[in-house]
């Protein structure tokens, strides 16, 4: 045995390093470097699911029925298969609507329904109340089994002041108080207790592995040893088949396994570190596989173990419920069962910490805060700071509870009602399934059917299975078990209507899922959800679609924002109100907090804040009596509905639009652009031809003024005159013909003539015609052309345009003398290429693009030689016009080769 | 829904998980024989269970990176 002072303080040891761990959680979260910020914590915070029922319990179910033991955790795996698409949407809505409870999650989903949330808390006290008084028992039997004198000799109980368990509940109470409702949070979440929680998960899965190793490997050889010895026990060997000489109740194991994948969603606590404490949506990826997996790790050793105590135990009369004590201990390792200890202690502490939190916030917040709302002092904006006051209430409801706890532990000691209330609390909140799931998928429940429902679910496992285990504690006359209420055989509460073949966990569920569900959608079904309820029922059911983009908000009435913010800074304190008003500002672009539009908007955010505080019935209370509302009618609702998704798109209609008025715009701008340069030239244009027009206009008048004041001119020199006069009138026309033709080709309408060319006739023609230009400027022409002729198709007189035009304007830049003009043909079937080369002063980089340009002209200013500009202009557009190009090949000093080539497209 | 061919196969692996873990599919494993030494049945079961484990961590942490942002 081990002394009552070393057990006490080892204890209390644990304790403290249990604050240690919570306060450093809060701590580093006031920090902002959270440490329950990973999936890892999420996950094991979530193991708070096992407590010191699946610490010592689990092997005493296994030690009496084999793998029966299972189908708790199986389930639980099950469900978190589908977590990711149940348990995700859940906190999606429970994060958006700042839900802290499942009892306000339920009230929420129905209308806000203050009664509904009640209805659910009470059941959840009642429901959990045992439980807890479960753990209390579980530590206190071990540490009378660690203090005993001997192993089959159990100490009868205390007196309650004497009694260590008592001041056990105590210090939880303390831990609760401290790291549960220090402070108010709007978001309601609690990181220094889900470290210790997280932690406590640690301590209790290595302990249980150290006494499942010690087992198989200290005290017997191996697993194989183990599993042989069992097997060679007859009685033993039963436990490891199903049937164990029995037909196997299928059903029950399929009802336990159902139970169990309900209630790892729907017990408060699972509820409490599972969706309000999650810190990030997307923590429940890794969460789904690594909780089962702790739950498998946690199982592997209790069939060994339970197997192990049969056979070391043989005969004597020993609770296998503490076997992963009472082995250690006979087998002479009082550390290891003072760890084992521990380990248990943790399962019970993190499960009493959690659920006592969890059930005093729904206690606070459903139960208290609705009673204190029918006073005008609570329900008015004005007032007292009630922080303090909701904190308290909080406080005190956790020491109920946890005082409760100890009241029942401490009142039904080793009844059959205290032993089997594990599952019986599982079938307590597995009614919240219906209502829950329901409520998340289908839009037409109502509140009339969650509260029906949950009513008759709960009355049917009141009479079906909490009263008879209450009947079987002997704390009532069990007459009515085997004769049935009022002597009438039919209401048997373990075979109601007569039912058979089913055990009474079975039997309970079955009829109480069945009121339940069968309640809940007829009454839904038989009228329409009303506003509100219709509202809630789009928000919770589309939280998804509604997450992200515009989501409507189902209120209409006045408000002011002084009211709004008086209200806030009563429950909230008035530094966090103003805080809050002043982010809100800021995200709707307001101008500071006066700015603020008292709109539905601004409603729906300040419901929400209150909502996390005080839960959501409560705030809509809150809200509802410090401004003035209208009431919604489901048409309402409809209507908001359509406005929020009309207002959607419009939006995106005039996103679209807005974009496609950029991109006109954009265009636009391109071709006003455009257009300005287009004029631009036009004008250049326009200058430059009035210019070309007025240099020969100005020698003919001058000629002609000069003619007609000298009546004695000389005849040859008014012949020359007059020559000069036809000369300068030609080249008038010239010009002006250009100018027509350029406007003709680049309007397209132009005239072509288009036949068959042999271009080395033409480019033939065309040296003869320029020969006595060349002659004259004593130019050298070489001439390198193919025998046979180059035939296409085109327009001969405009191609010897482009030829005459090229030939001049390299007779004009050659040096005179010593100029050498080359003129080559080449061509395949594809094309044909012409080039004439020059050996004058080339064309610089940046003169070859605008060579091509009306009105430009090669050379510099004071030697450009004479010519219109037009004629390369003309000439690129007449053999584009063909599907040809026209390009310069030149660098300065080095002569220029004006090249065109035309593609053969006979 | 973008995740949609996840949600499917998640649904479809509880069903399985469900047939796997239940009647009457169980009772094939209950027959006398042993595996290193650990009876059939309790083997089976364990191994059925981290099986339908190591499956669900595969589906979940197989898109990590793709909607860390959701």
């Amino acid at each position: 045995m081990l002394s009552p002072a070393l057990v006490i303080g080892a204890s209390f040891v644990y304790l403290l390093l249990l604050f240690a761990v919570a306060s450093f959680g809060d701590w580093r979260a006031a920090q902002g470097r959270s440490i329950i910020a990973n999936p890892w914590t999420y996950a094991l915070s979530l193991a708070v699911y096992c407590t010191a029922w699946t610490y010592f319990g689990s092997v005493g179910r296994a030690a009496s029925g084999g793998i029966w033991f299972l189908p708790i955790y199986l389930g639980p795996t099950l469900a978190m298969v589908m977590g990711w698409l149940v348990v995700r949407k859940m906190i999606r809505i429970a994060k958006t609507y700042r839900i802290t409870s499942i009892a306000d999650f339920i009230g929420s989903r129905y209308g806000k329904s203050p009664l509904l949330a009640g209805l659910v808390t009470l059941i959840a006290v009642v429901g959990i109340v045992p439980y807890i008084a479960l753990q209390l028992k579980a530590v206190s039997a071990g540490y009378g089994l660690l203090t005993a004198s001997s192993l089959t000799e159990l100490p009868a109980q205390a007196h309650w002041t004497q009694d260590s368990t008592f001041y056990m509940a105590l210090a939880l109470a303390g831990f609760t108080m401290v790291f549960g409702a220090r402070h108010l949070d709007s978001a309601e979440r609690h990181e220094g207790m889900v470290a210790a929680i997280a932690f406590e998960s640690v301590v209790k899965l290595i302990a249980f592995l150290a006494v499942g190793l010690f087992v198989v490997y200290g005290m017997f050889n191996g697993l194989t040893d183990l599993f042989s010895r069992a097997q060679a026990v007859p009685e033993l060997a039963k436990l490891l088949r199903l049937e164990q000489g029995r037909s196997f109740a299928w059903t029950q194991w399929f009802a336990m396994t159902l139970l169990s994948m309900l209630s790892v969603v729907f017990l408060p606590r699972q509820f409490q570190v599972m969706v309000v404490e999650n810190v990030r949506e997307s923590h429940l990826r890794r969460a789904v596989w690594v909780f089962p997996l702790y739950l498998l790790a946690i199982n592997l050793f209790v069939l060994p173990i339970a197997l192990g105590g049969l056979l070391y135990f043989d005969g004597a009369k020993l609770n296998a419920d503490n076997f992963v004590l009472s082995l250690p201990l006979a087998a002479g390792q009082p550390a290891l069962a003072l760890f084992a200890f521990i380990g248990g202690l943790s399962a019970a502490t993190g499960m009493v910490i959690v659920e006592t939190i969890a059930v005093s916030t729904m206690v606070c917040n459903e139960l208290v805060m609705p009673l204190l709302l029918r006073t005008a002092h609570f329900r008015s904006a004005s007032g007292q700071d009630l922080t303090r006051v909701l904190l308290n209430i909080r406080r005190a409801a956790i020491l109920v509870v946890l005082v409760l706890g100890y009241v029942y532990f401490h009142l039904a000691g080793e009844a059959y009602a205290l032993v089997s209330i594990g599952l019986i609390s599982f079938a307590a909140v597995a009614q919240f399934a219906p209502a829950v799931l329901g409520g998340l998928y289908w839009k037409g429940a109502t509140r009339l059917g969650a509260l029906v429902g949950l009513l008759a679910g709960f009355v049917m496992w009141g009479y079906t299975l909490m009263l008879p285990s209450l009947a079987k504690s002997g704390w009532l006359s069990d007459v009515f078990l085997t004769q049935g209420l009022g002597g009438i055989a039919w209401l048997r509460p373990e075979h109601l209507f007569g039912l058979q073949g089913l055990d009474n966990l079975t039997h309970s569920l079955f009829w109480s899922l069945l009121a339940n569900i069968g309640a809940y959608v007829g009454l839904s079904l038989w009228r329409s959800p009303s506003g509100q309820e219709a509202s809630q029922a789009l928000l919770f059911v589309d939280v998804f679609e509604r997450t992200t983009t515009a989501r409507p908000v189902f209120w209409r009435g006045r408000a002011t924002v002084p009211d709004l913010l008086r209200l806030c800074g009563r429950y909230l304190g008035v530094e966090r109100a103003r805080q809050l008003f002043e982010g809100y500002a800021r995200r709707v672009g307001a101008n500071g907090m006066t700015a603020i539009a008292p709109d539905a908007g601004l409603v729906h955010f300040v419901e929400t804040q209150l909502a996390g505080a005080v839960g959501s019935a409560s705030a809509r209370v809150l809200v509802a009596s410090s401004v003035e509302e209208e009431t919604l009618t489901p048409d309402d609702v409809l209507r908001i509905l359509d406005e929020t998704s009309q207002l959607r798109a419009h939006s995106q209609e005039l996103e679209e639009k807005s974009a496609s008025l950029e991109r006109a715009t954009a265009e636009l701008r391109a071709a006003n652009e455009q257009l300005k340069s287009l004029d631009r030239l036009k004008d250049d244009f326009m200058s430059s031809v009035t210019h070309e027009l007025r240099t020969p206009l100005t020698s003919i008048r001058a000629l002609a003024e000069l003619m007609r004041d000298d009546q004695q001119m000389e005849l040859a020199q008014r012949q020359q005159f007059t020559e000069i006069i036809v000369s300068e009138t030609e080249r008038l026309s010239r010009l002006v013909n250009q100018v027509l033709d350029m406007a003709k080709i680049e309007s397209g309408h132009a005239e072509w003539h288009t036949e068959e060319v042999d271009l080395c006739a033409l480019v033939q023609q065309a040296m003869a015609t320029t020969a006595e230009m060349f002659k004259e400027r004593q130019t050298q022409v070489t001439q390198s052309l193919p025998e046979q002729p180059l035939v296409l198709l085109a327009d001969p007189d405009r191609l010897m345009q482009v030829m005459l035009n090229l030939l001049s304007n390299a007779a004009k830049f050659v040096p005179v003398p010593g100029g050498r003009v080359g003129v080559s043909l080449g061509g395949d079937d594809a094309g044909v290429t012409v080039r004439v080369t020059d050996n004058g002063p080339g064309v610089s980089a940046e003169q070859q693009a605008l060579i091509f340009e009306k009105f430009r002209q090669g050379g510099d200013a004071t030697n450009r030689p004479q010519g219109t500009g037009l004629g390369l202009p003309i000439s690129r557009q007449i053999v584009e016009h063909f599907g040809g190009r026209l390009w310069l090949e030149s660098s300065p000093g080095q002569g220029a080769a004006f090249c065109f080539y035309l593609p053969n497209k006979k | 829904m973008k995740n949609s061919l996840t949600t499917q196969r998640l649904v479809a692996l509880f069903f399985c998980a469900w047939l796997l873990l239940n009647f009457p599919l169980l009772g094939l494993w209950d027959i006398e024989a042993t595996v290193l030494g650990v009876p059939l049945l309790p083997a089976a079961l364990l191994a059925l269970w981290l099986l339908l484990i190591v499956a669900l961590a595969w589906l979940m942490e197989r898109h990590t990176t793709l909607d860390k942002d959701d």
